[in-house]
């Protein structure tokens, strides 16, 4: 007669059969096959949000800026989507796009649109008419001077845009774990369902830690691309 | 794919007929548990963002309260506050109000911040005691922007009841994050219900403000204006 098989899962550690706050050993062995992938689809959940987010608010932006009338009706549907709530959001979206990675993606590129709409068509705006007319005098075309003196010029105020697009997606993409198991959402209400709190804490400290990052990280960046700004800061 | 997409919506308007005792019973204990949560935040946001703004101190605290708000999600705070708190009306009314506060502090901040310097010193010339000063000029003026933030807290606040069903929190949630007992019917008629009410809360907070405006200033305060201001700086 054949032993019985009884797979072998591997032992619980006293912490995590206790359930106790924090246990290194789990996160020791769960970094690499749950922690670890959760954390780059976040990273890439929020990048394509952003990215497809982004060139759909500048080219909007440019737009509105150009044709006045285009704006109001853009911004208002922006405003009504950004009102509707994630959660149901997503779950309207399920019959469309069924529990795939496209429903996440359409509602989180369409909460990023109002915030980098709104911004850029304020950057573009709050360029000074003097500005505007030293460069129609140096013989500027419109199309020069949107791209040497306009964008430059509202830069501060698209990269301000970013990173309230980027720290709040990367927020937003955790209640995509209802609807996909993808990013760090994923073991947040895994281990809610099983009230293991080791998972909660860490997958929570690393979507907090992320978003700070990203947010630190774009600070260094707006430095970057407006150099002229530095002066004024130190002066 | 479209034509199964139509099926859905269309079953999920007959199950909002054949279940509307159910989904009238959540959404009045949605709207309890977003008003209480928002009153709350309201009571304990405003004195302090107000009281700040009048003495222009404490910038720093102010604006970075909503960065660190945006970057938590709401997920964490829900989850975070289960292990500590358990299961239960108390860790739900915690994390909305912890979420519903940044937005409300910094706005009441900023809006009693920026009043016109020169209609404060005139008051003060008028002999108006600090007190007056704040209750009569800077309140007033203050008020679009004050309620702007309530009015994204109310948002933020209705949202993230649904999410606090997982640890109890009731509502509407209860349908949109159990699709095994609900199907998809019932959680896209749920979804319908909080995105409307998500809308209705913005739009009757609106009319609160407009009610409150003094006849002065009451030029124009639209019924839907689901705060279209661009994000200017992040600290």
């Amino acid at each position: 007669m054949a032993e019985p098989v009884i797979p072998d899962f591997g032992e619980a550690s006293d912490c995590v059969t206790e359930n106790r706050l924090f246990c290194p050993d789990w996160v020791r062995e769960n970094w690499d096959p749950v922690l670890q992938p959760a954390l780059v689809q976040h990273i890439y959940l929020t990048a394509i949000a952003v990215g497809v987010g982004f060139v759909i608010s500048v080219g909007a932006a440019l737009l509105a800026h150009r044709l006045s009338h285009v704006e109001r009706p853009f911004a208002f549907l922006a405003a009504v989507i950004y009102t509707i709530p994630s959660l149901a959001l997503f779950q309207l979206l399920v019959p469309v796009t069924g529990l795939t990675v496209t429903t996440v993606e359409i509602a989180l590129v369409s909460y990023t649109v109002l915030i980098l709409f709104r911004n850029t068509l304020a950057g573009l705006r709050s360029v000074s008419p003097d500005v505007l007319e030293a460069a129609r005098g140096m013989g500027f075309t419109r199309n020069q001077t949107l791209w040497r003196v306009e964008l430059p010029l509202a830069l501060p105020a698209i990269v301000a845009g970013l990173r309230v697009a980027v720290v709040s997606t990367i927020a937003l993409a955790t209640v995509a774990a209802f609807v996909v198991s993808k990013g760090l959402g994923g073991p947040i209400l895994g281990a809610l369902r099983l009230d293991f709190r080791t998972e909660i804490i860490v997958a929570g400290a690393l979507a907090v830690g992320l978003a700070i990052i990203a947010d630190v990280l774009l600070v260094l960046v707006e430095r970057v691309v407006t150099p002229w700004a530095a002066t004024r800061r130190t002066a | 794919m479209i034509v199964a997409a139509l099926d859905v919506f269309a079953n999920s308007l007959d199950f909002i007929v054949d279940q509307r005792h159910l989904l009238l019973e959540k959404t009045w204990d949605h709207i309890v548990l977003s008003a209480a949560a928002l009153a709350v935040s309201v009571a304990v946001g405003v004195p302090i963002g107000v009281l700040l703004g009048h003495l222009h101190r404490g910038s720093f605290v102010a604006v970075n309260v909503a960065n660190i708000g945006r970057a938590v999600p709401t997920l964490v705070v829900i989850a975070v506050g289960f292990v500590f708190l358990g299961i239960g009306f108390t860790n739900v009314m915690v994390a909305l109000v912890i979420l519903a506060v940044p937005p409300i502090l910094t706005n009441a901040y900023v809006a009693v911040d920026q009043v016109d310097a020169d209609a404060v010193e005139a008051a003060r010339g008028m002999g108006m005691t600090p007190w007056q000063v704040t209750r009569r000029v800077e309140l007033p003026l203050a008020l679009p922007l004050l309620f702007a933030g309530i009015r994204t807290a109310a948002v933020f606040v209705v949202a993230t009841a649904t999410i606090a069903a997982i640890a109890g929190g009731g509502g509407l949630g209860d349908i949109l994050v159990n699709q095994a007992s609900y199907r998809v019917e019932g959680v896209v008629a749920a979804a319908l219900c909080v995105s409307l009410l998500a809308l209705a809360a913005d739009a009757a907070l609106g009319l609160l403000q407009r009610a409150l405006t003094p006849r002065g200033l009451k030029h124009q305060v639209p019924a839907f204006e689901p705060d279209v201001r661009p994000v200017v700086s992040t600290g």
